[in-house]
Parts: C-alpha cells; structure tokens; sequence
C-alpha cells in the first residue's frame, strides 16, 4: 500500500466514522499491542503476549493481530501508535504506564480508533479506556505465606520504582506476613528498574546474605530466583508477573500471574458485536486477572491452606487486603476498626504502613 | 564481626563475584586499546558472548565449553569491527556502536526459544579446610573458578604488557602505527590479534553474567555492564592493576549500596536515590581527581587511540 492509498483509506475510515453508527458490528477486528519489553522476558510482556494468543484462539479468522516489542516510553511511543492507527487496527493496547501521555495524544488524532491503557488513569477522550489489575491482592497471599515460612523473621521485596502500584505490593505483603508472624521484619531494595537481570540478582543476593530467607520481587525477570535457587531450598521466592515454573517446586513456591487474556477477549468481543463502551477496569482476583500460581509442597500443607483459604476470601469479596485498622508508617491512623481502603487512596498510595522502617524514595 | 548486619567478608566475597563481568570486558578493552583501537562494542560483544555461552552450555551440558563458546561468540562479533575498520577503514567510534547495537538484536535473534531454560550448574572448588580459615577463607576460598580466572587474566596482561616483546610491540602500535610500520611490524595484523582478544575477553565476561551470576537467558541480559567496562579503561589510565582496582571498586559500591538498602539497623538512613547514584558517582570523582593530578593519568592514553592505519600514509 503506498502513502496515497494509505491516506486515502485513513480518510475514508474518519468519513465513515462520522457518517454512520460508531458502535455498529464488526466481522473482523484487527488488534495492535505495544509492548514496553521484549517477549522473550518471561514476565510482563511475556503475560500480554499470551493475552494476545488467547485473543487469537478465541475469535479465529475474526480477529487479526499485530505488535511491536521494546517500545520505549516516550516520543516514539506515539510513532508507533500513530503508524499503528494508520494501518488500519481498530483496537490498539499499550501495555505500560508511560505510554499514558501518548496514547491520549494519539487518540485524539483517530476518534474511530480505540486506545486501551494498562495501569494508567487519563482517558481523555472517549475513545480511551484503561485496564488495570489488583496485584496487591496477590501480595496479601505472598505475606502470608512468607510470615509463615520464614525462619530467620527476615522477609524481603525487591522494588522497582515508587509509584503507587509497587508501594501498595509493598504494604499488603508486610500487612499479611506480619498478621501471621508480629516479630517479622522487611527490608526493602530499589532497584531503579524494571528489568536489569543481574542488578536483580545483587540485591537478592545482599537480601540473602543479611538473613532474608523470602524473597518477593517486583521487578520483571527471574534473576531473584536464580539466586534463590543457589541456596538449595534456604531461601524461597514468588514467580512475579508470570508464573515462573521452571523455578517450582522450590525456590518459587507460589506466583502471582498477570493474566490478561480474559480481558482482551472480553474488550474484542465487545468490539465485534457492539456493545463496546469506554471503562476504567480495575479487577482482581476475583475478576480473574490476577491468578495466584500452584503452591509448591515446599510450603506445608496448613500453611498452603491457610495461603488459599485468603485467596479464595479475597476473590469472594468477603475480605479486602487493606482493612483496618491499620496506621500509617508515622504512627498516624490511616484505616480504623473494619474500615476498608477505596481506590482513590490506593491508587495515589504515597506511604508505608507501621512497622515498616526505611522510606520511600521521593 | 558484623556492622549493622552487613558483615564485611561477605561483602568482600560478593563484590569479587560481581566485578568479574565488567573486569574480564575491561582488561580485553585495555589491550584492544593499547594497540590504538577503540572498539565502543564492548556492550554487544559481550551479549554476543552471554547468548552463545549460554547456548552452547545447554547443549554440551558443558559450562567450560559454555565459556569457549562465549569467548568464542564475542570474539566472532569483534570480526565484524575488524572487517569494517581494519580493512575499510571505517570510523571506529560509529563502527563501534553499530556493533553494540547490531550485538543486542543479534543476541535477541539468537536467544528466542532459550527463555526460562536453566544452564549446568556451577560447579564449586573443592577448598576443603582452606575455607574455614576465619574471615580469609570467607573472602578468597569461597569462589568459582571463573573468579580466579579473571584476576589471572589481568596479572597475564600486565605481565605480558610489560616485560614481554610482544607487550613492547603491542604498545609501539598503539602509540604510534606509522614508527611501528617503519619498523616493519605488521600493524593491521597486530591490532586485529588485539581486537579479537578484547572480543573473546567480553564474550567471557558476558558468558559469566549468563551461566554464573544469573544462570538463565533473558533479552539485555548485560544491561549496560560494556558501558561500565569502558569507563573502567579510562578510570585505570590503561594500567591493568588499576582496572582490577577499578573493577572492584565500582562493583564494590554497587554492592555495599544494596546491602545498605536491605540492612534496617544501619544507623543512618541514607536516600535511595543517593545509594543508587553511588557507584556511577564516586566512579566519576576518582576519575576526575585522578586527572586532575599532576597530568600524568590523563596523559596515558596511547597516542594512536582510534586513528586507523594505512601503509599508504
């Protein structure tokens, strides 16, 4: 297709768009992904490339798709989208916080495109919707299984940038292992990074040498658990973002699983038969975005119980990973008796819960 | 003997194992260097070096054929730079990044289908009671080969940089190729030896990061570490001790940083941020103190660096 024709059908799409019923039936949807990494990380983009194979299977010849790897997050980003818009997807899924900015830029350029953001908060347009998943609710079933598990009373995190979605990890998993185990302690190590295999594997390995003998990670390879593994079972640690099973059944004795496939089906679908609105999504466990993986036998049987008797409460809505009472780091009250957080305060969480020491960079 | 939690052998111990990267892709870059080359792939040499280490470990099952194939990996790549500059005579700064960054996709090319496959495991030296020597044992009998392997490389080079002929030589080329060539040695020949050693030694470097300190395959597994080995060249003024001080140093920092962040009963608090930024900053100051001196380190570096050679001239 040469520029001209390109431009002629981006032309006759917008007149199209203007002309008829913008929410008509689709027989065929074409579905573009960016992707902030590359496939082969076996974490984040890993699980919404999967949720693009699953788009695939579930819709056939109906759906055709199309993405592009290692994006970064900035100026290129609206390239990226703007070139995707031009040829012709009608449903384009960008897949990182940063491309926030972008997309909306670019959606204002291609009303009859439709832009769903992961992790975001800015739809301004109507053709912008985000998606988003509760992680922390998997984090309250890693604290519980780490309160129980570890021997030392050392339990560790490995962050990644601070920004609410990793500080909220951070708190519902002290949270939930010191339910379990009042004495432990957390140590938390900023990576600065998302994906950095071998600063990774460092700050596993001084968690390890300074008594921390569970490990849960926030950023996005496996290099913590490699370093777990040297150890020969002292030390356990949690698949992150994908379910990291060549780890099992120790050191990763459970996992939590961004599982996005659910969603891009239900978004398609909607595409094809009409019904497609703007939302701003948020599900969880419950929702099936989040899927907690296998607990491994390294974990003991009461322990395992105990760690999916609070998924299963979590995912029937009968308990919420933030209920009081709970204090803020400075001793202030945050939640009282049974108060349950909302998701404005979690969505903009800026603070420690008490007990935990050190601060978040600012 | 501990301080806050962070007890300092194993500090020593872990920033041993942490520098061996950075300081086997330095020392090859110093003796690429001293023969009046600059080669800025260092970064895609490396990569090049811990994809095919890695591949070939998991086939032989083998993880000192793993390294061979490493080495042989960067060194494979560095043919490329040798081609383009020795031959062509392209730039070497631009031939140099394009080789980084032709490294990184080749790599990715290379790796797909090695996802979450694990490489043979390190096999650890038998110390026996050498490693219950207090405090010591802990530091040096504690290590896999490889580790002792580099800090060799580093005592072969200087040795071979300064008492041998070829090091005499090596360094004549790299300060001045048209003297060199007056005097009949085969300038193009010695530096492509040279580059081709700087690639085997990335490769290496790079194989480590992959079959020893974070046993699997990921994309951008070496995640900057060329970049740092070649501030390490500058920072050492192409003195092979300095670049094992060098190299300890900056991993080192990196280390300590960590533990610091992980240790709760550290007395002082300090920012993140600060921690972080540690190693590249510190890295930075001593370079500049260093040249800051009486000129002398500044003034190290060999008079040919990165001016290609022609007999014609």
């Amino acid at each position: 297709m040469n520029r001209r024709t390109l431009l002629a059908s981006a032309a006759l799409g917008l007149g199209l768009s203007f002309g008829g019923a913008a929410e008509a039936q689709m027989d065929k949807v074409k579905a573009c992904f960016v992707y902030v990494g590359p496939i082969g990380d076996g974490g984040w983009t890993y699980q919404h490339d999967q949720g693009r194979l699953q788009l695939i299977e579930a819709f056939g010849d109906k759906v055709e798709t199309a993405y592009q790897e290692s994006v970064p997050e900035g100026a290129d980003a609206e390239r990226v989208l703007t070139q995707m818009a031009l040829s012709g997807c009608n449903i384009i899924f960008t897949t990182s916080f940063g491309y926030m900015d972008a997309t909306n830029a670019v959606a204002a350029k291609f009303p009859d495109v439709k832009f769903e953001h992961a992790t975001g908060y800015k739809r301004d347009h109507p053709n912008v919707s985000t998606y988003n998943a509760r992680f922390y609710e998997g984090r309250a079933v890693q604290g519980t299984i780490a309160g129980r598990m570890t021997k030392s009373g050392k339990i560790g995190y490995i962050a990644s940038f601070p920004i609410p979605e990793v500080i909220m990890g951070i708190n519902s998993y002290y949270v939930h292992a010191r339910k379990v185990n009042p004495d432990v302690e957390l140590s938390v190590i900023w990576a600065y990074t998302w994906f950095d295999p071998a600063k990774e594997a460092d700050a596993a390995k001084a968690m390890i040498e300074q008594g921390v003998d569970v490990i849960a990670s926030h950023t996005d390879s496996t290099a913590p658990l490699a370093e777990a593994a040297k150890t020969n079972g002292a030390v356990i640690g949690f698949g992150q973002a994908s379910d990291m099973a060549e780890y099992k059944p120790s050191p990763r004795v459970s996992s939590i699983i961004d599982n996005w496939g659910p969603w891009y089906v239900k978004r398609v679908g909607a595409l094809l038969d009409g019904s497609y609105e703007q939302v701003d999504a948020w599900e969880g466990i419950a929702g099936g975005e989040v899927l907690i993986g296998e607990i491994t036998d390294a974990v003991p049987a009461e322990v395992k119980a105990e760690a999916e008797a609070m998924r299963d409460a979590i995912a029937a809505g009968t308990y919420h990973p933030f209920t009081g009472p709970l204090n803020k780091q400075d001793g202030s009250a945050w939640l009282g008796e049974g108060e349950v957080a909302d998701d404005g305060t979690l969505l903009g969480m800026n603070f420690y819960v008490e007990g935990i020491s050190g601060e978040i960079p600012q | 003997m501990d301080f806050y939690g962070i007890n300092p052998a194993v500090l020593i111990a872990s920033l041993m194992v942490a520098s061996v990267p950075i300081m086997l892709a330095a020392i090859g870059e110093l003796v690429v260097e001293k023969s009046g080359v600059l080669n800025l792939g260092v970064e895609g040499m490396m990569i090049m070096g811990a994809i095919c280490g890695f591949i070939t470990a998991v086939h032989s099952g083998s993880q000192l054929l793993g390294f061979l194939g490493g080495a042989a990996g960067g060194a494979v790549l560095s043919l490329i730079f040798i081609l383009l500059t020795q031959v062509f005579l392209a730039n070497q700064v631009a031939t140099g990044l394009a080789l980084t960054l032709f490294g990184l996709g080749l790599s990715s090319l290379l790796g797909q289908g090695y996802n979450g496959i694990k490489p043979p495991p390190t096999g650890m030296v038998p110390y026996g009671p050498l490693a219950d020597i207090p405090f010591f044992g802990r530091i040096l009998f504690t290590h896999d080969w490889m580790v002792y392997a580099s800090i060799a490389v580093v005592a072969a080079v200087w040795a071979v940089l300064k008492y041998s002929r070829a090091g005499l030589i090596l360094r004549a080329v790299g300060e001045s190729h048209d003297a060199a060539h007056a005097l009949g040695y085969k300038v193009i020949r010695i530096r492509v030896m040279a580059i081709l050693f700087g690639g085997a030694m990335a490769g290496l470097g790079g194989a480590y990061v992959s079959l020893v300190r974070v046993p699997q395959w990921t994309d951008g597994i070496t995640a900057g570490a060329g970049w740092i080995a070649l501030a390490i060249v500058v920072f050492a003024s192409w003195k092979p001790w300095r670049v094992l001080i060098g190299a300890y140093l900056f991993g080192g920092i990196t280390v300590l940083q960590l533990n610091l962040q992980a240790s709760n009963s550290f007395p002082i608090r300090i920012p993140v941020e600060y921690l972080a930024m540690s190693p590249y900053l510190i890295t930075i100051l001593v370079l500049v103190i260093m040249s800051s001196g009486r000129g002398k380190a500044s003034l190290n570096a060999p008079a040919a660096l990165g001016r290609n050679f022609h007999a014609s001239r």
